[in-house]
């Protein structure tokens, strides 16, 4: 597979949220505002291009009746690292995102992209195939976070958008908006791919 | 410790910081084992089994191995391999005591070890600076709320296979929406404690 269709892939055609529907839990709850998504969306990108780059580099060292729990302690590894530099360089983000740094762990996501990609397939297309389902990620955490918090707050990565008499809807802050921005959003997703599809 | 404040954890395990609609632990399940209200209940009994388990023994892994020795960094680590290995003897279990069940939970057994509702409990668990015992009432609590949640949803999208959804509805969407009016009903319960 050519590197920019891997790339694509992850972005567009198999997109981890929309399309796939893996690691939903940080989807749903991290995404009160657009630039908690965005670092979520980051820090899932970096531990997923680690652990690609590892998992694909020693894959032929690893037995395969033991690889699931060699996979984990991978991840687990690069999870810890990534942890370690948020509270250090951005604690903010850290509080922010709170027990969900270390559930990257638990991420599926992470996981089905080490079983079937990074242990079937080379560095370079590995690394690739990471940045790209970590950037389709990324892009679907952000799309959540800004409707939520331009609906929720009324406001777009802190700014202002919306007329001063606005009353944002605190509902969508809440839990059971992030329900029900996700569910609008996928049933919106599906109509636009059905409509493709019927015109091709 | 008396017993009104355990009688608090377990409740608001339970009901007003449910871990699937609230706190959005353990999504994948939620979302994946919830077609039909036995191969759910099937899955919180699991799950029950797998998180009072995990949160005793990581309670000890954290006071005697990495208290001790210095090293809560590995946390992480030290946490997801207890559950994996506990994940591992209760597949072995139900495999041996009720083929059926085991057939009917299918991938979804092994995925336990990365249902996000385990891993969270033992972090809360320690973060919140529970001693064992609240530790216990907190995972049964947390199961309780767990195997709630997806039982009512489960029942739920039984009659909702049968409802008139519209197309782009189909799936995904309508169950994250009924999801959204059950979470807005749980939302009903934080006042209580």
């Amino acid at each position: 597979m050519k590197p920019n269709r891997i790339f694509m892939k992850g972005i567009l055609y198999d997109n981890p949220v929309f399309i796939q529907m893996l690691g939903m839990c940080p989807v749903l709850a991290v995404t009160n505002t657009a630039f908690n998504g965005f670092g979520m969306g980051m820090a899932t990108t970096a531990v997923l291009v680690g652990s690609n780059t590892v998992i694909s580099l020693i894959k032929q060292f690893i037995p395969s009746k033991i690889r699931i729990p060699s996979f984990i302690v991978v991840i687990a590894t690069f999870v810890t690292i990534v942890g370690m530099l948020l509270r250090a360089y951005l604690p903010a983000l850290n509080e922010a995102l709170g027990i969900f740094i270390p559930l990257i762990v638990v991420n599926c996501l992470i996981l089905a992209r080490a079983e079937s990609f990074a242990s079937k397939n080379s560095t370079p297309g590995s690394i690739i195939d990471g940045l790209g389902m970590g950037l389709g990620f990324t892009a679907a955490l952000v799309v959540l976070g800004i409707v939520r918090e331009w609906l929720g707050v009324g406001t777009i990565f802190g700014q202002a958008v919306m007329w001063s008499t606005f009353e944002p809807a605190r509902f969508m802050s809440m839990p059971p908006g992030a329900f029900l921005a996700l569910g609008l959003l996928l049933a919106g997703f599906n109509k636009i791919m059905s409509k493709d599809l019927n015109e091709l | 410790m008396n017993i009104s404040s355990l009688f608090v954890i377990l409740i608001s395990a339970i009901l007003v910081n449910n871990f699937v609609l609230s706190r959005f632990l353990g999504i994948c399940p939620f979302l994946g084992v919830s077609k039909q209200v036995e191969t759910a209940f099937g899955m919180g009994m699991a799950v029950t089994f797998v998180m009072a388990m995990a949160s005793i023994i990581t309670y000890l892994v954290q006071i005697l191995i990495l208290d001790n020795l210095g090293i809560q960094y590995m946390q992480t680590i030290a946490f997801i391999l207890v559950i994996a290995s506990l994940v591992q003897l209760v597949e072995m279990i139900i495999q041996k005591t009720s083929p059926t069940l085991y057939q009917s939970l299918g991938v979804f057994l092994p995925l336990i070890t990365t249902n996000c509702a385990v891993l969270g409990l033992t972090i809360l668990n320690i973060s919140q600076d529970f001693n064992m015992i609240e530790s216990i009432f907190h995972a049964i609590g947390a199961a309780i709320g767990f195997s709630l949640a997806i039982v009512l949803f489960a029942a739920i999208r039984e009659r909702l296979e049968l409802a008139h959804v519209p197309k782009a509805f189909k799936g995904f969407p309508i169950a994250l929406i009924t999801a959204s009016l059950m979470s807005l009903a749980f939302l009903g319960f934080a006042g209580l404690v």
